[in-house]
């Protein structure tokens, strides 16, 4: 009785709306969160950051009921409250889009934005749908809340989520890297959103990689480092600030010193490959249809020549994932021919097209890009299981595949405990590594990047871009398939713009780059 | 051909409803089960325990309707065992489903055997409940018109069965259960509390399934008298696809080739029993090769659900 009372009056005060006192989280073997103490005030947009491992999710986990803390106190509105499961938190007012889909892939989207309300009722699925519509164009996106969850891009489910965290009306909502696979005109709208939100008196938890985001939405910032909060920038001083000088100093934060990792932002000048106008391409690409439900692909013509970036910008969703998947193989083309080398490979599996050297870096690296209970060892070898000199007669050549793997790991810094762990157990960055590891070999010709950097930390994003640079340099032709328009004008050539499954337009990157890649892809140019 | 008379097609449909109904019961209760995320293999002792209780209580009771509830709840103490062991607790369903069958069955036997030795103590003919006019057809008209309660009531359960899966939340509940159980827990829905009411109502289901082969099928209790029958509602309910009309046609067709046996004695046709036994079993095979590969589970079927673990 006392509590709920105090809660009721506590409102009304001007104390944090949340507060961490003290919170440790200990998992087997490690201390994901460290006596961490922040308050979270209303009213404000609070970023958190952090490297990938950071401890970020974690907390996350302990402030929606997923995870209960080792040691420590959560208080909302000023009173201890044990955050005992998500329906809790939910009851608190405290609302989530997480970093991980949490959605059921095979109820549509409205129906999964109606589970957990009474079990007898009849779920009202039109009138949901007519909800989230308009709660999607107040944030001006659109989805589609008949669709099964499964014929969605990953982009599409994210949005989706939050307009169902939207829908929730949350006085505290949380966004677990949500903007990850946003456009940046969606992620500046969500943004926007934010503030709107935060002005409304609730508050906002940010996380994000992206320190232009943290500085533009954020009122304050908290930065994690390996559990322990190591230090933040309160608003006075996020105020005073210039954009670079934020920058500078959260960078200091994160990684410790001003240099690591500051260059993956900035935008260094476009590429200058020496181009021979005359040269053969290595991947051709001529009227290439491809059949799919929700995203019909068409008309695709694209040709690169060896040493060049071609790059695909476009929001997600729009077809991006059924090209890379028909050119690596793994969906059928309906019409048209891909040339690799001046031979044909529209019918050839995925093997055959490997051996003529195209490889493909998969934006969904646990669900495809790796088996997570295989080892680090077998998984550089995923796509080669069988062939000598790995395998002989059918039979594991054990020396062999340590060799290899050790060799790789080495090379492309891949952090792990041993060649034997588990790939599931890695972090993100390193699952990454262990993709381009595998992908990006002596023999290979061809390769088509998806989303290379997504939902990587600075140093990773980094350490993949230099990948994409090195592959171009050593004259193959690369595909860059991405959602962040940055990433694109640092590393392409040229970039191609796709809307609803077809090329809008194709860009030269200069210094207009910019402009026309945006305006192709708001629909303006054609 | 003689074969056809009224007599035996009154027979071959009366026997394959007779036949039919355990399937069908079980097949909704595994579904359910499935649906949530749990594949109850326990279920052929969740039969066999409800044959046995419902039996024991209709015999000494003397009341068919009390059987029949004894028989649910028979059924409903196995699934108990499973709900605590994994849904709550976590193990492996597989191992413990098995040791579950394996218990009943020992159970259920040597109980049997303390109380009756080597007799087999018979109930009386089952009440019957004549539905006017339709009673009157030809064939179809006793075969299924004239019928016990139970028979009714495991018909309608396809109906209520079908609305709650369709038109409820709790039928979302339960996919979400199955398929993504994160997401329904992050949208404040206990999935334990979920998976433990699909897999108690299972066990009521083969329990009354059972009862039904010992009260009105059998009308005596003989150990291991389920016979597969529950093994065989796992294959419907995987085949149906969340469908409980689709486990309403392939109990039918199961019934329909287990009642072969006494359609064909009728008919006086003689052929050795042992192949006419192996019929449905045969046919689970045919089936499963056909349609087999298009069973799509529950991505989460089989596994348990613990909070925050990754
Ligand atoms: N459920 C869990 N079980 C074991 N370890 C976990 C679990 N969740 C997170 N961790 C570990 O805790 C650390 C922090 O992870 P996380 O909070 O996801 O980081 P971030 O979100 O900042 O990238 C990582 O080392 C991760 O492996
Ligand atoms: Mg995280």
């Amino acid at each position: 009785m006392a509590g709920t009372s105090a809660a009721a009056t506590a409102l009304d005060q001007d104390g944090p709306l949340v507060s961490l006192k003290n919170v440790t989280k200990r998992f087997p073997g490690i201390v994901a969160n460290d006596r961490i103490s922040i308050d979270f005030w209303p009213g404000e947009v609070h970023v958190l950051l952090g490297e990938n491992g950071a401890g970020k999710s974690t907390l996350v986990s302990m402030l929606t009921g997923f995870q209960q803390p080792s040691e420590g106190e959560i208080e909302v509105a000023g009173v201890p409250q044990d955050l005992s499961s998500p329906q809790r938190a939910l009851d608190l007012g405290i609302g989530a889009v997480y970093q991980h889909s949490m959605l059921a892939p095979t109820l549509t989207l409205a129906e999964n934005v109606s589970l957990g309300r009474p079990w007898w009722q009849k779920p009202d699925r039109r009138g949901i749908a007519d909800e989230m519509r308009k709660t999607a164009n107040s944030v001006g996106i659109t989805i589609r809340p008949e669709a099964l969850t499964s014929a969605l891009s990953l982009g599409e489910r994210q949005q989706a989520e939050i307009v169902r965290a939207l829908m929730r009306g949350s006085r505290f909502l949380i966004l677990d890297e949500a903007t990850a696979m946003l456009t940046p005109k969606d992620a500046e709208k969500l943004g926007n959103l934010m503030r709107l939100i935060a002005q409304d008196g609730r508050g906002v938890v940010f996380i994000t990689h992206k320190l232009n985001e943290a500085v533009a939405y954020g009122d304050r910032i908290s930065v994690l480092r390996l559990g322990k909060k190591v230090g933040g920038l309160p608003p006075e001083q996020l105020r005073a600030m210039d954009k670079t000088e934020a920058h500078d100093e959260i960078v200091r934060l994160m990684f410790g010193t001003r240099t690591t990792g500051s260059e993956a932002t900035e935008n260094t000048p476009p590429p200058q490959h020496k181009l021979d106008e005359t040269e053969k391409p290595i991947l051709e690409i001529l009227a290439l249809e491809v059949d799919d439900e929700a995203t019909p692909v068409s008309g695709i013509e694209l040709k690169i020549r060896p040493g060049e970036v071609v790059g695909i910008a476009g929001i997600d969703g729009n077809g991006q994932v059924q090209l890379a998947e028909a050119l690596a193989g793994q969906r059928p083309v309906r019409n048209g021919r891909i040339y690799l080398d001046g031979v044909s490979i529209e019918d050839k599996s995925i093997g055959g097209r490997r051996n003529l050297g195209l490889s493909y870096v998969t934006d969904d690296r646990l669900g495809e890009g790796i088996v997570g209970a295989f080892p680090v060892s077998l998984n550089l070898l995923l796509k080669q299981i069988g062939d000598a000199p790995f395998w002989k007669h059918g039979l594991e050549q054990p020396a062999e595949i340590a060799r290899n793997a050790t060799e790789k790991v080495a090379a492309f810094d891949i952090r792990t405990p041993g060649i034997g762990t588990p790939a599931g157990k890695l972090s993100g960055g390193n699952i990454q590594k262990l993709l381009l590891a595998r992908e990006l070999g002596e023999k290979t010709r061809a390769v088509i990047f998806a989303k290379p950097t997504y939902g990587l930390d600075l140093q990773n994003i980094a350490a993949s871009r230099n990948r994409i640079r090195e592959a171009a340099d050593a004259r193959k032709a690369v595909l860059l398939i991405s959602t962040e328009l940055d990433e694109l004008l640092e590393l392409s050539d040229r970039i191609a713009v796709m809307s609803q499954g077809r090329i809008v337009g194709i860009v030269d990157n200069n210094e207009t780059a910019r402009q026309r890649v945006g305006e192709l892809m708001s629909g303006v140019g054609e | 051909m003689a074969l056809f008379t009224e007599a035996f097609l009154t027979a071959l449909l009366a026997g394959a409803i007779s036949a039919g109904i355990p399937l069908l019961l079980v097949g909704l209760g595994e579904q359910m089960s499935e649906k949530s995320g749990v594949l109850n293999i326990g279920i052929e002792g969740m039969m066999l325990a409800g044959a046995y209780t419902g039996f024991l209580i209709a015999w000494k009771t003397e009341s068919m309707g009390l059987g029949f509830i004894a028989g649910a709840g028979g059924g409903m103490f196995v699934a108990l065992f499973m709900a605590v062991l994994c849904v709550r607790m976590g193990l492996n369903q597989i191992v413990i489903g098995i040791s579950l069958t394996l218990g009943a069955e020992g159970a259920t036997a040597i109980l049997h055997h303390f109380q009756f030795s080597r007799t087999y103590p018979r109930l009386p003919a089952t009440l019957k409940w004549d539905i006017p006019v339709l009673h009157d057809i030809p064939v179809i008209g006793p075969a299924l018109f004239g019928r016990e309660p139970v028979v009714y009531f495991a018909l309608i359960l396809v109906a209520v069965f079908a609305y709650l899966y369709r038109r409820t939340h709790f039928g979302l509940a339960l996919q979400a259960a199955g398929d993504k159980p994160a997401a329904l827990d992050s949208s404040g829905v206990d999935v334990l509390k979920v998976r433990t009411v699909a897999v108690l109502t299972t066990g009521a289901l083969a329990g009354l399934g059972g009862a039904f082969m010992a009260i009105v099928g059998a009308g005596i209790f003989v150990p291991f008298m389920t016979h597969g029958n529950g093994f065989i509602g796992i294959v419907l309910a995987m085949l149906a696809r969340g469908r409980p009309l689709w486990v309403l046609g392939g109990a039918t067709l199961f019934g329909a080739c287990l009642s072969l046996t006494t359609a064909l004695q009728v008919a006086g046709i003689d052929i050795p029993t042992d192949v006419i036994q192996m019929l449905p079993f045969a046919a689970v095979m045919a089936v499963l090769i056909v349609l087999g590969s298009k069973a799509n589970l529950p991505v989460s079927l089989g596994t348990a659900y613990a909070r925050g673990e990754r």
